[in-house]
């Protein structure tokens, strides 16, 4: 089994949280009801907007100088909106889940696998 | 062919069936890869002593499976890789030469390894570019400073883009597999781009001065055949060989003594390869049958080249069923190039007047030196020489830069398939080299090299 995060990405004029996106809210539900089903969701969140971002930078290494600026780390168009992690036998199987979250024809999905990490 | 020709076609041959098993047998691509060029290198060393053996493909796994072994068993001290060692552990190998030659396949295996090989090259989650140089090296079993050299890019960039696709078949998990009938189509038809567009290449040098291009003509008819064999009941498979047989077997006549290009309705039709474009029909009349009657673009473009490769001169050309095919393929997808080829037969069917106003009624070609060669041709035909200069300029600044556009032939993926594969068919060719005819010192052609190295 492989696992991938599905980034969904929204145009940030026209996010997930504000009409006319809101009316895929119910289709985000039911996606998530059958890819839980199915035992594929392994987890996944929306995003509030960039605007409410904050970017922290540790400049000088560990425990150097501490920058906080408002915003997201880069200005896009396409901003990240949310995640899915899902896991499947394969990256077509990935593919066929995806295409069915509401951002894959409202905005953009990227699925990237993940790597597992060692202890 | 002597000895060594001949050890080199066992390998090419049996290279990527061996690697069709072997990606399967142990479940990760690049170590299959790493384990056949091995098993390759071991076979140059030994051949030439001890003859080519009975069963090469057998010769060849055997060894490709120690290596493999040898090399996860290593690597599996390496905590990251326990993995892929435990993947091999339950496939229940071992390097006992019994077991190996037990694990040979029967021809419809590996006819689906082979199947599961192809479609994950040319999986649609890698780029063009990584598809087609995958295709060069995997299924055709070309060296990678070959591939490089064909498409002109250094062989570091070259072997980078090689190892970055395989290692994504491996990371990302692209599936081993042959496609669902549902996405068969698409996925066929990218399969089949990728053959088309090293075709294409062969035709349509990038630009630059390659010393010794690969024969890449050769190499997409080699690949479209095996297609067939894998897929004898796809006619857009036939059709594109049919295709490719067909624009194949004019290479002789692309060039004169001295090298240069001679345009087709120029060509010596004496020195086509006969034997080529009769077994392209025996399949393009195949793929007519199998179709039932829907043509798709491939069978289009493949009657295109046989209405070229039948008639007996340039004059004598069907030039009504040539119009009426471009008519067909303009409505399978729409592409100004269709447009483009079209108005050249009209020019030759109508006269350059009607030639000229079909060629202004395209829009989209502007940057494109054919467009302009071809209104530089007709301007000519009426006599407005001052105008056909002036565009016969405007094409040759904007040939110089062609690479760019030919070279990185790599659309979004919605065009694939569809619209891509009408770019540069039977009648680009007409215009590509009847422009090259007029600026002999551009565009190295393949043939022309291929003179160089045969001597």
């Amino acid at each position: 089994m492989a696992l991938y995060v599905a980034l969904c990405y929204y145009d940030r004029d026209r996010y997930w949280d504000e009409p006319p996106e809101t009316e895929f809210s119910p289709e985000y539900t039911e996606f998530a009801r059958r890819a839980t089903e199915a035992g594929v969701m392994r987890g996944g969140e929306a995003l509030h907007p960039v605007t409410m971002s904050t970017t922290i930078t540790v400049s000088g290494g560990k425990g150097g100088d501490l920058m906080v600026t408002d915003g997201p780390y880069a200005e896009a168009k396409e901003v990240l909106a949310g995640y899915f992690v899902l896991e499947t036998a394969d990256l077509d199987e990935a593919i066929a889940w995806a295409a069915q979250i509401p951002a894959a024809w409202r905005g953009k999905i990227e699925l990237r696998p993940i790597a597992p990490h060692h202890a | 062919m002597d000895a060594s020709d001949a050890l080199v076609k066992v390998l090419r041959e049996e290279g990527p069936r061996v690697l069709a098993i072997l990606v399967r047998q142990l479940g990760d691509f690049p170590v299959a890869e790493d384990a056949l060029s091995e098993a390759t290198i071991a076979a140059l060393g030994a051949w030439p002593g001890s003859g080519i053996p009975d069963n090469p493909r057998a010769w060849l796994t055997v060894v490709a499976r120690r290596k493999a072994l040898d090399f996860l068993r290593r690597e599996s001290t390496r905590t990251d890789k326990e993995t892929v060692a435990f993947r091999w552990g339950t496939q229940g190998a071992t390097d006992q030469m019994e077991d190996v030659i037990d694990a040979m396949e029967t021809e419809s295996q590996l006819r689906d390894d082979m199947l599961r090989l192809i479609f994950t090259c040319c999986h649609p989650a890698l780029s063009r570019e990584a598809q087609v140089a995958l295709a060069l090296r995997t299924l055709a079993r070309l060296e990678v400073d070959a591939i490089a050299r064909a498409f002109l890019v250094p062989e570091a960039t070259m072997a980078k883009r090689l190892v970055r696709a395989r290692s994504k078949i491996a990371t990302a998990h692209i599936p081993y597999a042959i496609p669902s009938d549902a996405e068969l189509p698409d996925r066929l038809a990218a399969v089949l781009a990728v053959v088309y567009l090293i075709a294409t290449e062969a035709h349509a040098p990038s630009g630059g001065n390659a010393v010794a291009r690969v024969d890449l003509e050769v190499e997409a008819v080699r690949l479209a055949r095996l297609l067939v064999e894998l897929m004898p009941d796809e006619p857009e498979a036939l059709s594109l060989l049919a295709l490719l047989l067909f624009t194949s077997a004019r290479t002789p006549a692309r060039s004169d003594a001295q090298g240069h290009v001679v345009t087709l309705a120029d060509q010596d039709r004496g020195r086509w390869n006969r034997e080529a474009i009769a077994e392209g029909s025996r399949w393009l009349s195949m793929a007519v049958i199998l179709s039932g009657g829907t043509a798709r673009p491939y069978q289009l473009q493949a009657h295109l080249a046989a209405a070229h490769s039948t008639a007996t001169s340039w004059s004598e050309t069907d030039w009504d069923q040539i119009i009426e095919l471009y008519d067909l393929l303009g409505s399978v997808g729409t592409n100004p190039v269709v447009a483009l080829n079209r108005a050249v037969a009209v020019t030759e069917r109508n006269g350059p007047e009607h030639g000229l106003a079909a060629l202004e009624a395209i829009v989209g070609l502007e940057r494109s030196h054919l467009w302009h060669a071809a209104l530089a041709d007709n301007l000519r035909r009426l006599g407005r020489t001052a105008e056909a200069a002036g565009e016969l300029e405007t094409a040759a600044s904007l040939g110089a830069h062609r690479g760019r556009t030919t070279s990185a032939p790599v659309p979004s993926p919605r065009r694939e398939g569809r619209t891509r594969l009408t770019d540069s068919g039977a009648a680009g060719v007409l215009y590509r080299f009847r422009r090259s005819s007029s600026h002999q010192t551009q565009i190295p052609t393949s043939e022309i090299t291929l003179e160089r190295r045969s001597r």
